[in-house]
């Protein structure tokens, strides 16, 4: 696990937002969705500082972040990759797309690239279904993607 | 109380309203398997979950079947807990439970004692038909706790316990799905986590997730060593709880029958802790005394309450917990430390042989005892004072592999000089305990003079916290008492707030002190069997020819011969310790 330094302000900010919920230990989950919001994932110091403000262990926060897949622990890559998994993709050879991606990057989804360039996720339905598969890469979007097709894609970033 | 009409398996009954079925069943004699439910009812502690399911029964009138342990008895309910539907779905469950459960039985340290393995020996599973994904998490080892999460419930037993006994919360359940496990946050290793070793998630286990280090090998390989001299101690609350893994009556006391087996397994000198323990009240005692004469005398610097330091789960505990409290407890070694100081100095000196030749091995009732006797200040190059400690179930392991009937055993007494002790002593064994043997010293020392009642019956019992003061010849001296880390914390914020007005506190981390200690034999949420050891313990103290630590005759030899006074120059040296800050114990991991 990576050691993450926080600086003050940033401490103070979660301390507001435990704050904000009034340091009620029924609002871990809201607590850790605004703090999610706020630094984009959940490192174990943030837990550290949420457990004790909130007055719970440690440990039971943790057991929140990993039960929900929403949260995350990894920061998202400077590139996030989004893979849609909604029926029409799917059904188009998205999870092959997906199997590429993997490959080519080495890594699972909801993981990043040790150099913290590319991330990977999958989507539920983005509703550009005549695209199908698509992927977004960032804000942009790509359709109609084949295997084929990811490391050029892949390519246009790496640089 | 208010009184219901229910009916179970055929059997009219009146219940008190407000109970679940499982407890208006169990009262009735009728016993309703459960797994994931676990009651400590002396304590009021109680995991209900009602997630496994084992427990369902049939309602009439309901179309599902209920949990037993999370359903409420109702007026006019009639219910079956083994009706064809019921047998079917428990077993139906229990074969679910056991699809990714590994079956290495034969092996496990939980075998024969094993919830999961008595239900399905009970439910006659002679084949699983379903096969799950076996999971294949690491096996993580503390100095004192194995966890090994393959075979992991999810009873949740041990969060609970950790979480609202000990208010420690090293554990958790995380993850989801087939995935899920009981881990320390960021299922980092248990010694990384705020864990105090108190070992009561051990006890609650129903499988063999969680388990001690056993250390039976080490213990046989000195004993067979020819070169070595091997010391053992007995902790006071062994003696009521061991006969219980032979098959008698909790309550049974067997001092005599455990100093026989010791000595047929080869044991060299067959000691007692409660010697120690005596030891302990002479020092922890008069350093009681001079912190009050130097209050009263208007000192600033002392600190009052001083708290008792012979479990260590509590010191472990206030070391994470309240660092900046450090100065508060007692700086007296617990016990099995002060034993093993007092038997690799002044005992392998009279016997004439080297410190390193000299092997102490302590039978505890403790799991946190196996962390204490390693920690760096209690070794001197290397070599600690206590080498190993063993729970009572371990030493139950190795009767039982030395071929001995325990039962037929005769009663032998324990070797000299270090075996003999009070009834003082004995009672340390028991939640408030510590205290009143405490008192007993502290109170002819103080007054000059006899105590007339060595009974302080105000100290004893199972309420969480308690208080009394005791009237030392017109000084009132208040004292508190806590077990369980939940109910110290309650203590210590009160003396943090600085007005609790207390002269003395007493901790101890389990359920009734050492007596429910995790090294003891499973009790499985039975607190009966918790309370018959609590009055065995105060029997023997009633039985005992000497009750006042003072007056052990071999603690005076002691210190006439070596010692000299009580919180003197060498005792300073060898029985009394420092603690330290802790908590940033929680690291991350590069
Ligand atoms: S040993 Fe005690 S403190 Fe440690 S995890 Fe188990 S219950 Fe919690
Ligand atoms: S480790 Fe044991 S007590 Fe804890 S949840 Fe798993 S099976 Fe239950
Ligand atoms: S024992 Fe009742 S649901 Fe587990």
């Amino acid at each position: 696990m990576a050691k993450v330094k926080l600086s003050e302000s940033k401490i103070n900010k979660i301390k507001e937002i435990c704050a904000s919920f009034g340091n009620k230990p029924g609002e871990a989950i809201n607590v850790l969705h605004k703090v999610q919001g706020e630094f984009g994932y959940l490192p174990a110091e943030v837990q550290e500082v949420i457990a004790q403000e909130l007055n719970v262990s440690v440990a039971q926060i943790y057991g929140i972040v990993t039960f929900y897949s929403f949260f995350t622990m990894t920061p998202k890559g400077e590139f996030p990759i989004s893979v849609c998994m909604g029926t029409a993709c799917y059904v188009r050879g998205a999870e092959k797309v997906l199997d590429e991606f993997k490959r080519e990057l080495k890594i699972g989804v909801g993981q990043t690239t040790p150099d913290g360039k590319f991330s990977l996720n999958c989507l539920r339905c983005v509703g550009a279904c005549g695209l199908a598969p698509v992927v977004l890469i960032g804000e942009k979007v790509y359709g109609r993607l084949t295997p084929d097709g990811v490391k050029d894609i892949l390519n246009e970033y790496r640089s | 109380m208010e009184k219901i009409n229910i009916i179970i398996d055929n059997k009219p009954l009146q219940v008190e309203k407000g109970q679940t079925v499982l407890k208006a069943a169990r009262a009735a004699g009728i016993d309703i398997p459960t797994l994931c439910y676990y009651e400590l009812d002396g304590v009021k502690l109680e995991n209900r979950p009602g997630g496994c399911r084992m427990c369902v029964v049939e309602i009439e009138g309901r179309k599902n079947l209920a949990p037993a342990c999370a359903t409420e008895v109702a007026e006019g309910m009639v219910i079956h807990t083994c009706s064809l539907r019921v047998v079917n779905a428990r077993r139906t469950v229990l074969e679910l439970i056991l699809s990714d459960h590994p079956a290495d039985c034969l092996i496990c340290p939980k075998s024969g004692k094993c919830e999961l393995q008595d239900l399905a020996q009970r439910l006659g599973v002679r084949e699983i038909p379903y096969q799950g994904e076996q999971s294949t998490y690491r096996k993580d080892m503390s100095p004192a706790i194995i966890r090994d999460v393959d075979k992991c419930v999810m009873c949740r037993r041990c969060e609970t316990v950790c979480n609202v006994w000990q208010t420690v919360g090293a554990l958790s359940a995380v993850n989801r799905g087939f995935q899920a496990v009981v881990a320390p946050a960021f299922e980092q290793d248990l010694a990384k986590s705020p864990c105090t070793m108190c070992g009561q998630c051990v006890m609650a286990c129903p499988v063999g997730a969680l388990s001690e280090v056993d250390l039976t090998r080490q213990v046989i390989t000195a004993i067979s060593d020819p070169k070595k001299t091997v010391v053992v101690q007995t902790a006071p609350a062994v003696r009521v709880a061991l006969g219980e893994e032979f098959g008698m009556e909790p309550g049974s006391i067997v001092t005599g029958q455990m100093a026989s087996a010791l000595r047929r397994i080869g044991f060299d000198y067959i000691f007692d802790t409660d010697f120690a323990a005596d030891l302990t009240i002479m020092e922890e005692g008069t350093e009681l005394l001079t912190r009050i004469d130097k209050f009263t005398k208007g000192d600033k610097n002392v600190k009052l309450p001083i708290l008792t330091s012979c479990c260590p789960g509590w010191v472990n505990f206030f070391e994470t917990n309240y660092p900046d409290m450090l100065d508060v407890p007692s700086t007296a070694k617990s016990p099995q430390q002060m034993f093993g100081a007092v038997a690799k100095n002044y005992l392998a000196n009279k016997l004439g042989i080297k410190r390193e030749d000299m092997v102490v091995v302590s039978i505890m009732p403790c799991v946190a005892k196996k962390f204490e006797s390693q920690r760096e200040e209690f070794k001197e190059n290397g070599n600690p004072d206590v080498d190993y400690s063993l729970t009572t179930r371990e030493l139950a392991e190795l009767i039982r592999q030395f071929n001995i009937d325990f039962k037929t055993l005769p009663v032998e007494d324990f070797d000299n000089p270090l075996g003999e002790s009070t009834g003082a002593a004995v009672i340390f064994g028991a939640t408030g305990g510590v205290i009143e043997a405490a008192t007993r010293t502290a109170y002819e020392l103080f007054t000059g003079k006899k105590l007339e009642k060595v009974d302080f019956t105000e100290l004893r019992g199972l309420e969480g916290v308690r208080e009394a003061t005791v009237d030392f010849n017109g000084t009132p001296i208040k004292i508190g008492i806590a077990h369980g880390l939940s109910n110290a914390r309650k203590l210590l914020d009160e003396v943090k707030k600085g007005n609790s007005g207390f002269h003395a506190i007493e901790v101890m981390a389990c359920p009734g002190g050492c007596i429910g200690g995790a090294g003891q034999p499973f009790h499985h949420g039975n607190f009966d069997i918790i309370r018959k050891r609590q009055e065995a313990i105060y029997r023997e103290d009633a039985g005992k020819p000497i009750r006042k630590s003072h007056e052990n005759p071999y603690i005076q030899t002691l210190y006439k011969e070596w010692l000299g006074a009580p919180c003197g120059e060498i005792s300073h040296h060898l029985l009394h310790t420092h603690y330290f800050d802790k908590s940033k114990h929680i690291e991350i991991e590069g």
